[in-house]
């Protein structure tokens, strides 16, 4: 079943074609990466999902509106510490009893490392803690979806490896259906169901990884070969 | 043309914020941490801006005695000299700098706060978690400013008084005790909830417009450097503007 349908979707900045004609499905509980070169339309692709902007054409259709985002610089309260801003969801929009909210935010922060950084400032801790404070915002939701934006772009390779675990483990034990927008090409290959390569556009590729590394597009094999750090 | 469809569209998205986020005043205060998140307001608004508010209204009714005590003295008629520089503050230049104080200390850091967080993606943040940004950060703002800028106001009228009195007692010669019957002899409740009401339209407006612009902003550092601008430059206007609305209104 699908979780989330493009369908010839466009969208335009000011004349510039940013989306044109995008179609794909998301299933439900899968891990869909896509990839592709800088300001081609990843992260408006995920804005899609989230609501947070509508399409010029085409029609864009989600099947749950319990969504976490994970943005590419964790968006924190700057006044809230890291457990403020982890409760603040449940705080605002729910009517949970302190105690249960506490244990929530407690798990959730244990869950990313973050017990002991919980009395931090954002301003306090590093872009990689950030992040994954941003991630356990959207755990302690329980969202159906989960949109990650660049989650391991900026970070050393040991927190990188911990958040694609965390990634691959909020997938499995709760089937949250995620979508990973990533520079990682190598990452997304392991851990990923499914590779859409977006790039002037356009989608390019989209497939599961072993046919994605078979493709014979040229454009493909390029951005392919690009990845693993292949000069012409 | 294509600038006066510009106008009419920020004038409308204002209007729009002020009218969302005035909905959210009475959940701000049924709701305990966004009471909370109001008495830090509050006190960003009221306590914060006290020294700067204090030396401008000081100034701004040691000025008024002079200039007008001077034209009185010709006329030998310091006597008056109370009751002119308290009716300049109380109608119009209590509420008036006591609007411009908070456009420049408040209005723009509300502008510069919420356009950072439009830049940096937690006001988009907020929406996906399903917690409106009118009621978490515009609300709590504006209604600080509405509850504060008349009492501001008030304390403006009082320092700025005592401020004149002190210019007529050492320059005019005018005796403090005189000058203060002659101050309160003038003073009507119709006077000062004119003035009162005006600061409290001024809070309101300075709250909007400064939200309005903040959450307006686009393009990243530069963006906000002007968000702010626009919020400091926009209040200043609609102070004189609905000054003058006011004034028209309740005086004729
Ligand atoms: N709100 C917006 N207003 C105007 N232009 C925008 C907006 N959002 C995105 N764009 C433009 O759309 C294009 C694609 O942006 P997008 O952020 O989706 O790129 P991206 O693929 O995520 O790149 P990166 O890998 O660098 O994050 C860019 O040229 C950008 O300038
Ligand atoms: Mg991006």
């Amino acid at each position: 079943m699908s979780e989330i349908v493009f369908d010839s979707v466009a969208k335009s900045f000011g004349g510039e074609k940013v989306l044109d004609g995008v179609s794909f499905s998301v299933e439900k509980g899968e891990i869909f990466s896509i990839v592709g070169p800088s300001g081609t339309g990843k992260s408006v692709t995920l804005k899609h999902i989230a609501g947070l902007i509508s399409p010029d054409s085409g029609t864009v259709s989600v099947g749950s509106r319990k969504i976490g985002y994970l943005f590419q610089g964790g968006a924190l309260m700057a006044w809230l510490t890291v457990a403020e801003n982890v409760a603040l969801p449940l705080v605002e929009t729910t009517s949970l009893p302190e105690k249960e909210i506490d244990d929530r935010v407690r798990a959730a922060l244990s869950a990313v490392g973050l017990l002991d950084a919980a009395d931090k400032y954002p301003e306090e801790i590093s872009g990689g803690m950030r992040k994954r404070a941003g991630l356990a915002c959207s755990l302690v939701r329980e969202t159906d979806i989960v949109l990650y934006d660049e989650p391991t772009s900026g970070l050393d390779p040991v927190t990188a490896a911990s958040i694609n675990r965390l990634i691959v483990a909020l997938n499995r034990e709760r089937g949250v259906t995620s979508v990973v927008v990533t520079h990682d090409l190598e990452s997304a290959l392991a851990m990923s169901s499914r590779v859409m390569l977006l790039k002037n556009a356009r989608i390019l590729e989209c497939a599961p990884p072993e046919e994605f590394l078979k493709s014979t597009d040229p454009a493909v094999m390029e951005f392919i070969a690009a990845a693993k750090g292949v000069l012409p | 043309m294509n600038s006066v469809v510009k106008v009419l569209s920020i004038v409308g998205w204002t209007g729009m914020v002020t009218a969302r986020s005035v909905a959210y005043f009475p959940s701000v205060l049924v709701r305990r941490t966004s009471r909370q998140a109001l008495f830090t307001h509050l006190y960003q608004t009221g306590i914060r801006t006290l020294p700067v508010i204090t030396v401008v209204s000081l100034f701004t009714g040691m000025i008024l005695a002079l200039q007008v005590g001077l034209e009185l003295r010709r006329f030998n008629q310091e006597v008056y000299l109370g009751a002119a520089v308290m009716m300049s503050l109380i109608r119009e230049m209590a509420p008036f700098s006591c609007g411009l104080c908070l456009a420049a200390c408040v209005g723009s850091a509300i502008a510069a706060e919420i356009g950072t967080m439009k830049v940096n993606e937690e006001i988009a943040a907020l929406e996906v978690m399903a917690i409106p940004p009118m009621r978490f950060l515009a609300a709590p703002r504006i209604l600080a400013l509405v509850v504060m800028a008349p009492l501001i106001a008030f304390y403006c009228c009082i320092i700025g008084t005592v401020g004149g009195g002190i210019v007529g007692h050492t320059q005019l010669g005018v005796d403090f005790r005189q000058y203060m019957a002659s101050a309160m002899s003038i003073a009507e409740n119709k006077d000062l909830a004119v003035g009162l009401f005006k600061a409290l339209v001024f809070g309101l407006v300075i709250g909007s417009v400064s939200v309005a612009e903040g959450f307006r902003t686009k393009m990243g550092a530069m963006g906000v450097g002007r968000a702010t601008q626009h919020s400091v430059i926009a209040s200043f206007l609609m102070i004189l503007m609905f000054g003058y609305m006011i004034t028209r209104m309740c005086y004729r």
